[in-house]
C-alpha cells in the first residue's frame, strides 16, 4: 500500500466513524442538555454548589455564572501551581513561576492548552491531576454549555431564560465528557499509553548518561485532552511522546476522540431546535472546511515542497517515522481546525505552504468543526452573518431558524467575530513591533515572523498548539498570550449568551416559500464561502509575509 | 363553462409593463446638477453619520497632508481619486435626494399661505352662515376648528367635511386632474390642506396640528429630510462598520511585519510602497480604502431614499420607511374583495337555457331584453352574448315597432315590446322580459304561463354558487313561458390568479376580505385562487384575523379607507389608506395610495423587497471586490522584498505604482456605474427565496469577485502610460 493510500484510507475510516458516532451521541446529548431529571450525585453537586438546578436564567446571570466560575478556577488553579511544593506529589518540583503559573491557569481554564512549560520538568502530579486535568473536564464542559445556551435561543420562544449554568456545566462534564473519556483511555492504556502514579525511573543510556523517564496518570489525562479539544499534553512533546501516542492506532483513536463531540453537536443543535436538517447543515458545513483543510494540510506536506524535504525525498522534519508524514499531517489538521492543540509533530517544521494550513484552519475561528461547544457556537454566529448578507438578498429580513436577525443579533454577532482577528493582529503587530517580542524567535525572515502569528493565532483562538521555534516562557509572553487567550475566550462567550438571550425572547416567525432555506446545499456553499473569504481577507497580507512569502517562488 | 374575464380597469400603470418594478432612470444630467450638494457634503459634521465613508475621508485628508509634504505624481493621483471616491459616495445621495426635491418644489407652491375663514362657534350645525367667522392665517388653526370653504377657494388644512358637498380638485398632491366629490358622512370625507374647492361649499373640522399637515409630511418625505434609517439599515450599517474595524486593524497591523521584513532583506532597495519605515502612508490608506466596503457603504442611503422615491413614483405615500421594509417582510396580505379583488360589478358569465330552449334562442332573447338595459349588468349581458354567441350588439332604434322597457325598481325588469310583424301574418306580438327571479316568473305566471320547477332549481343552484339569477320569460304568440336563467357573478379581474400564484411562491399567503356570506365567498375565492378567506367580515373580524396572524409571527399588509378599517389598518403591520378614505383611515395607516388602488400593495410588497435585496446584492458585491484588489496590491506592496509574491499579481498589472493607483480608481469609479442600480433597484421577479439567492449570488458574488479583476486591468492599461507609473 502506497503511502497515499494509507494516507487515504486514514482520513476515509475517521469520516466512517465519525458519520457512525454523531448519531447517538448527538442525541444523547440532547437528551443530557434536555432533560429534567438530576442523579445522585449531581444533587450532591448542586447542593455543595448551592445552586437550585430548577432555577432558569436568565442571559446575564448565565454568563455571571459563568465567569465567576471561570475566575475560582483560575485562582485555584494559579495558587495550586505556585504552591505545588508544598503540596503532596510534587515529584520534587519547585513553585511554578508567576508569569508561568498565570499563562498555565489562563491556559488550562480557557481550554487552549497552550503550554509555555515542559509538563514533565515542571508540574507535579497533583497539579497534573487535580488542577490540569480538572479543568480538562470543566474547561470543556463550560464551552458546551455556552453552545447549548444559545441552540436554547434558538429552540426557546418568548423565552427570559437560556438554562442553568451549573446544570449544564455538571451534566456536561459528568454525563458526556467523563464517561467517554474513562472509555477512552482504556482504549488507549490497551494501545500502550501509560498510566501509573511512579516516581521517574532514572535509567542510564549506553553513552553513560543518565536519564529521568516520568511516568504518571498520561491514559486519562490523554483521553480527557483530546475529547474535550484541550491539547495540553503530560509531556513537553505532548503526542508525539511514544508514553503518549504509542503507536499509528493510538493516533487514530486520539485523532477520533478530538473530532468525536464537535461533529455530533450539530446533531444536537437539530434535535434541540426540532429540525434535523438545519443541524445537517451545519455539519456539513464544518465537514467540508474540515475536509478542505486535511485533504490541502496532507498536499503541501505529501509534495514536500521545500528545500530539504524535496533533497531527502519527503517532508519528515519535525515528524515521527511511527506515524509518517501523511498521518502527522492529518493529526495537525485535526488538531488546528478543532480547538486542540495537541500535536504529534512540530508545525514549525512543516513546509511553508502546510503550515500556513496550520495556521489558516486556526483563523476560520475554529468552527470546522472547532472546540467542544466553542465549534458550534462559533458555527451558528457565522450562519446568523451569513443569513444576515443572504436573507437580503431574498427581499426580506433575515432569518435563521425562525429567529430574526435584526440589529442587535447583527452587532453581537459582529463583536463576536472582531475579538480574535483584532486579538491576533494586534497581538503578532506589537510582539513584531517590539524588542521583546522578536527576541524569541528562533529563525530568521518570513518563518520567524510565521513563528509569532502563529503563537497570537493558537492563543486568541484557544487553540494551544505551538509552532515551537518561539521562546515563549518569557514574562513578556505569558502576559501577552495570556491575555489574548482570556479575551479570545471570554468576550466571544459573552457576546454568545447575549446573543442567545436576544434570540430566546424572541417569538420564532413561520417559514414561508419566501423564508431563505438554511438547510439545502445552497445555504452550506455560501456559509463555507462567507468563512473562507472574510478570514482570507483578514488574513492575508500578515499571511502574505510569512508563509506565503517563503513558500512562493 | 369559463368564465370571460375583463380588463381591469384603473390599472395603468406603465412601470409595470415592461419587467417589474422599474424606477425612474438616471439622467446624466442629475449627476452634474447634484454635483454641488455632493461637495457641500464632504462636511465632517454630516458625513460621520456613514462610518464607511468617514473613514475614506480621514484617509483622503490623511494623504493629503503626505502628499504636500512628499509630492509625486503617483502621490496626488492617489489623492485625487481617494477625495473622488467621498464626493461619489456623496453625489449618489444627492443625485437620489434630487429627485425628490422636484416634487417637494411642486408640493410647495401648494402650500402657499392660505387664509382660512375660521367659524367662531359652531353650536347650531346647519347654521354657519349666521355665526360668523374670522379670517385668520392657515397656520393659525387648531386642530377641531371649523372652517368654511367655498368654490374657488383653497382647503386651509386637513379635515373631515361635516356640512355640505363640494367637488375637489386634488390634483396638487395626486397629480389627477379630474375633480373628486367629498361630502359630510361616510368614507369620502377627507380633505387635504392645499387642494381647491371647485363648487359649492363646505365646513370643514380642522384634524392637523400645525405644521403636521398631509403636504408638509408629504415634502419632508419626498425630499428625505426627516429620512430615519430602518431596522435592516441599521443592522447592515453595524456589520459595515465591523467590517470596516477589520480591515482598519488588518492594515494597521500588516506595518510592523511590513517593517520586519523589509529589515530582513536589506538588499532590497526602497520603493514608493515599502522603505525601511513600513508601507507608505499613502499606498497603506490606498489598501485600507480599498479593503473597507465603500461601494455599499456610498450607496446605502441612496438606496433607501431611491426606494422610498419608487413608492412615490407609484403615488404611494410611506410615512416611515420602517414601513416600506416590513413590506418586503409581509407574509399575509388582506385584501378586501369589492374593488381588489373582483371589479366590483356582477357580470354575466352564463346563460342557463330551460328545457326545450336553444341556447342561442335563450342568447337572443337575453340580449333583446337587455339592449335598453344601461346597468352594467345589463351591458354584460349584450357584451357576453355577444363574445359567447356570436350575437350582433344591436341599437335600440334598429328594431322596429320596439317598444323599450325600462328597469325600474318597482318592477325589477327590463325588456322590450315587439309588435307584430306585419309582413308575417298571424304572428302576434313579442314580449320579452329579464329580471330578478321571482318578478320575471310573476309575470310570466299573470300571462298564463307557468314556471316549470326545473327554473326554480336552477335559481337556486345560481345563488347557491353565490351568483345572482336572472331569469328570461317571453310571450310570444300569446304563450308565456320562461327561456332560462341568467348567471351573474362577481367577476375576478384579469390576472389576479397569476399574481396570487406569485404571492405563494414569494411566500406570502392572501386573504380576501368580504361581506359576502361564506358560499358566495368560497366560490370568489377559489376562482380568484386567494388562499383563505373572511366572509361577512366584520371590523371586529378583520382586527381579530390581524392579530391571530401576527401571534403566529406573521406580518400583515392590508388596504382600507373607511373609519371602521382605522383600528386594523393601525393594526396591521403595512396598512395602506386609500387616498379617497376618511382622515381616520389615513391617520391610522402608515402609507397612503394617493391613486386610492388597492391592487397596489402588491406592487408596495415588492418595492420593499427590492429595497433589501438591493442592499444585500451591493454588500456582496462590495465584499467579493476586494479579492481582485489584494491581487493587485499586495504584489505591489511587497514583491519587492519577497520576489516569489509576484506570483499573485495574476492580472500582470504593468507597475506597483500603477497597480496601486489601478485599484483605487476602480473603487471610486464602480460608485458611480452603480448609481443607476442603487436608485432603479436590482431586478425583482416574484420566485421563491432560493431561486431569488441563488441568482443574486450569481450576479453579485460570482459577478463581485470577477469584475474588479477585469476593471482594474483594463484600468491599468489605460493608465499605464502616465508618468511615474512605471
Amino acid at each position: 500500500m502506497s503511502d497515499n493510500t494509507a494516507g487515504i484510507l486514514f482520513i476515509a475510516s475517521l469520516v466512517v466513524a465519525l458519520v457512525l458516532t454523531h448519531k447517538p451521541l448527538g442525541d444523547h446529548m440532547y437528551r443530557v442538555y434536555s432533560g429534567v431529571r438530576h442523579s445522585a450525585v449531581e444533587r450532591v453537586v448542586y447542593r455543595l454548589l448551592g445552586v437550585r438546578p430548577e432555577a432558569e436564567q436568565k442571559w446575564g446571570v448565565y454568563a455571571r455564572s459563568l465567569l465567576a466560575f471561570s475566575v475560582m478556577s483560575l485562582l485555584f488553579l494559579y495558587g495550586l501551581q505556585r504552591l505545588q511544593d508544598k503540596l503532596f506529589l510534587s515529584l520534587g518540583f519547585p513553585p511554578v513561576t508567576g508569569h508561568l503559573a498565570w499563562n498555565t491557569a489562563v491556559s488550562f481554564v480557557t481550554n487552549t492548552n497552550w503550554q509555555a512549560y515542559s509538563g514533565e520538568s515542571t508540574m507535579g502530579h497533583l497539579v497534573q491531576m487535580a488542577g490540569l486535568a480538572v479543568q480538562n473536564f470543566v474547561s470543556a464542559a463550560v464551552g458546551m454549555a455556552v453552545a447549548i445556551a444559545l441552540v436554547r435561543g434558538f429552540a426557546r420562544k418568548k423565552s427570559e431564560t437560556i438554562g442553568n449554568f451549573w446544570v449544564d456545566l455538571v451534566r456536561g462534564t459528568l454525563r458526556i465528557l467523563l464517561p467517554i473519556a474513562f472509555a477512552g483511555a482504556i482504549v488507549l492504556i490497551a494501545g500502550g499509553v501509560v498510566q501509573n502514579f511512579s516516581a521517574p525511573h532514572t535509567v542510564t543510556t549506553l553513552t553513560g548518561g543518565v536519564q529521568h523517564i516520568t511516568g504518571g496518570p498520561v491514559a486519562s489525562q490523554e483521553a480527557i485532552k483530546e475529547l474535550g479539544t484541550n491539547g495540553g499534553g503530560f509531556y513537553n512533546t505532548n503526542s508525539a511522546h511514544p508514553f503518549e501516542n504509542a503507536t499509528s492506532w493510538t493516533n487514530w483513536v486520539e485523532i477520533f476522540l478530538i473530532l468525536l463531540i464537535p461533529f455530533a453537536l450539530p446533531r444536537t443543535f437539530g434535535r434541540m431546535v426540532g429540525q434535523l436538517r438545519q443541524g445537517y447543515a451545519i455539519v456539513s458545513v464544518m465537514a467540508i472546511l474540515a475536509l478542505a483543510g486535511v485533504v490541502l494540510t496532507n498536499v503541501f506536506e505529501l509534495s514536500g515542497d521545500a528545500t530539504v524535504p524535496q533533497a531527502v525525498g519527503a517532508a519528515m522534519e519535525g515528524k515521527d517515522v511511527r506515524f509518517g508524514v501523511s498521518n502527522s499531517a492529518t493529526f495537525a489538521a485535526a488538531t488546528t481546525l478543532t480547538s486542540t492543540g495537541a500535536v504529534n509533530s512540530f508545525h514549525d517544521s512543516y513546509t511553508p505552504l502546510g503550515g500556513m494550513m496550520t495556521m489558516f484552519n486556526m483563523m476560520l475561528g475554529e468552527v470546522a468543526p472547532g472546540g467542544v461547544g466553542a465549534g458550534l457556537y462559533g458555527m451558528l454566529v457565522l450562519a446568523v452573518i451569513t443569513v444576515f448578507v443572504a436573507g437580503l438578498m431574498v427581499g426580506r429580513t433575515p432569518e435563521y431558524v425562525g429567529k430574526k436577525i435584526g440589529a442587535r443579533e447583527i452587532k453581537l454577532a459582529s463583536m463576536y467575530f472582531l475579538v480574535t482577528p483584532v486579538l491576533v493582529l494586534v497581538g503578532t503587530a506589537v510582539a513584531m513591533g517590539n524588542r521583546a517580542g522578536l527576541a524569541a524567535m528562533l529563525n530568521t525572515g518570513p518563518h520567524g515572523l510565521s513563528e509569532i502569528l502563529y503563537a497570537f493565532t493558537s492563543a486568541s483562538n484557544n487553540n494551544g498548539s505551538a509552532f515551537a521555534g518561539v521562546t515563549v516562557n518569557t514574562p513578556w509572553y505569558d502576559v501577552a498570550l495570556g491575555l489574548c487567550m482570556i479575551f479570545g475566550r471570554f468576550l466571544p462567550i459573552i457576546f454568545v449568551l447575549a446573543l442567545a438571550g436576544s434570540l430566546a425572547g424572541q417569538a420564532p416567525v413561520p417559514e414561508s416559500a419566501g423564508t431563505l432555506p438554511t438547510h439545502r446545499p445552497q445555504f452550506v456553499g455560501m456559509v463555507v464561502g462567507v468563512t473562507v473569504i472574510v478570514v482570507a481577507l483578514t488574513f492575508l497580507p500578515a499571511l502574505a509575509l510569512g508563509p506565503l512569502a517563503e513558500g512562493i517562488h | 363553462m369559463s368564465t370571460p374575464v375583463l380588463e381591469a380597469p384603473g390599472r395603468a400603470n406603465p412601470a409595470r409593463d415592461h419587467g417589474r418594478i422599474g424606477g425612474g432612470l438616471l439622467d446624466p444630467r442629475q449627476l452634474l446638477t447634484s454635483l454641488p450638494g455632493a461637495v457641500k457634503k464632504l462636511n465632517p459634521g454630516t458625513l460621520w453619520r456613514n462610518p464607511v465613508m468617514f473613514i475614506v475621508e480621514i484617509g483622503a485628508v490623511f494623504t493629503t497632508v503626505l502628499a504636500v509634504l512628499d509630492p509625486s505624481f503617483f502621490a496626488w493621483a492617489i489623492v485625487g481619486w481617494l477625495w473622488l471616491t467621498v464626493v461619489f459616495a456623496n453625489l449618489a445621495e444627492a443625485v437620489a435626494e434630487g429627485r425628490g426635491k422636484a416634487q417637494a418644489a411642486t408640493l410647495r407652491a401648494a402650500k402657499r399661505d392660505t387664509t382660512a375663514r375660521r367659524l367662531k362657534n359652531r353650536s347650531a350645525p346647519g347654521q354657519w352662515d349666521t355665526v360668523g367667522w374670522d379670517t385668520v392665517g392657515a397656520g393659525e388653526l387648531r386642530q377641531g376648528d371649523f372652517v368654511v370653504v367655498e368654490a374657488g377657494e383653497t382647503i386651509p388644512g386637513d379635515g373631515d367635511v361635516v356640512e355640505g358637498i363640494a367637488s375637489v380638485d386634488e390634483s396638487a398632491i395626486t397629480g389627477e386632474s379630474a375633480p373628486v366629490i367629498r361630502e359630510s358622512g361616510g368614507d369620502r370625507s377627507a380633505v387635504t390642506g392645499g387642494t381647491k374647492v371647485l363648487s359649492d361649499r363646505i365646513v370643514v373640522q380642522i384634524t392637523q396640528k400645525p405644521g403636521e399637515s398631509f403636504i408638509d409630511r408629504m415634502i419632508a418625505l419626498v425630499e428625505g429630510a426627516s429620512r430615519q434609517k430602518t431596522p435592516n439599515e441599521i443592522a447592515l450599517n453595524i456589520l459595515l462598520a465591523a467590517l470596516t474595524v477589520i480591515f482598519l486593524v488588518t492594515t494597521l497591523a500588516m506595518q510592523p511585519l511590513a517593517i520586519y521584513s523589509k529589515a530582513q532583506n536589506p538588499g532590497v532597495p526602497d520603493s514608493l510602497a515599502l522603505t525601511a519605515d513600513g508601507v507608505s502612508g499613502i499606498v497603506l490608506v490606498s489598501l485600507l480604502v480599498c479593503l473597507i466596503p465603500t461601494t455599499i457603504g456610498a450607496l446605502l442611503s441612496a438606496i433607501g431614499i431611491a426606494g422610498m422615491d419608487r413608492l412615490v413614483q407609484r403615488n404611494v405615500l410611506a410615512m416611515s420607511g420602517r414601513a416600506v421594509e416590513a413590506a418586503g417582510d409581509v407574509s399575509t396580505l388582506l385584501l378586501d374583495k369589492t374593488g381588489t379583488i373582483t371589479l366590483g360589478n356582477r357580470q354575466a358569465s352564463e346563460f342557463v337555457p330551460a328545457t326545450g330552449v336553444g341556447a342561442d334562442e335563450l342568447a337572443a332573447a337575453a340580449q333583446l331584453a337587455s339592449l335598453a338595459d344601461e346597468t352594467p349588468e345589463g351591458r354584460s349581458i349584450v357584451v357576453y352574448a355577444k363574445q359567447w354567441y356570436g350575437l350582433r350588439e344591436r341599437q335600440p332604434g334598429e328594431l322596429a315597432h320596439a317598444e323599450w322597457v325600462q328597469f325600474t325598481a318597482q318592477t325589477r325588469m327590463s325588456g322590450v315590446d315587439l309588435a307584430p310583424d306585419p309582413g308575417t301574418p298571424g304572428a302576434g306580438a313579442r314580449l320579452v322580459r329579464k329580471g330578478a327571479a321571482t318578478a320575471v316568473m310573476k309575470w310570466v305566471r299573470e300571462n298564463g304561463g307557468h314556471a316549470t320547477e326545473e327554473v326554480g332549481h336552477i335559481v337556486d343552484g345560481v345563488s347557491a354558487s353565490g351568483g345572482t339569477p336572472l331569469v328570461v320569460g317571453e310571450i310570444s304568440g300569446g304563450k308565456a313561458r320562461v327561456l332560462g336563467v341568467i348567471h351573474l357573478k362577481d367577476v375576478v379581474k384579469q390576472g389576479m390568479r397569476e399574481r396570487f400564484d406569485e404571492m405563494r411562491r414569494m411566500g406570502i399567503r392572501t386573504v380576501m376580505i368580504t361581506g359576502d356570506n361564506p358560499l358566495t365567498a368560497r366560490a370568489i375565492a377559489e376562482e380568484a385562487g386567494v388562499d383563505d378567506f373572511l366572509a361577512e367580515a366584520t371590523p371586529e373580524d378583520k382586527l381579530a384575523l390581524i392579530r391571530k396572524e401576527q401571534e403566529g409571527g406573521r406580518l400583515v399588509a392590508m388596504t382600507g379607507d373607511g373609519t371602521n378599517d382605522a383600528p386594523a389598518l393601525a393594526q396591521s403591520d403595512v396598512g395602506v389608506a386609500m387616498n379617497t378614505g376618511t382622515s381616520a383611515a389615513k391617520e391610522a395607516g402608515n402609507m397612503v395610495d394617493l391613486d386610492s388602488n388597492p391592487t397596489k400593495l402588491i406592487e408596495i410588497v415588492e418595492i420593499g423587497k427590492q429595497l433589501l435585496i438591493t442592499r444585500g446584492a451591493l454588500t456582496t458585491f462590495s465584499i467579493a471586490n476586494d479579492i481582485a484588489k489584494y491581487f493587485a496590491i499586495i504584489p505591489a506592496m511587497f514583491a519587492a522584498v519577497y520576489p516569489g509574491l509576484d506570483t499573485l499579481n495574476i492580472m500582470r498589472l504593468t507597475s506597483p505604482q500603477s497597480a496601486i493607483l489601478a485599484a483605487v480608481v476602480f473603487n471610486a469609479v464602480v460608485i458611480v456605474v452603480l448609481i443607476p442600480l442603487a436608485l432603479r433597484g436590482v431586478r425583482y421577479r416574484p420566485s421563491s427565496a432560493s431561486k431569488l439567492l441563488s441568482r443574486n449570488l450569481y450576479i453579485y458574488g460570482l459577478g463581485g469577485i470577477i469584475a474588479p479583476f477585469i476593471g482594474i486591468k483594463v484600468i491599468d492599461l489605460l493608465i499605464q502610460f502616465l508618468p511615474g507609473m512605471s
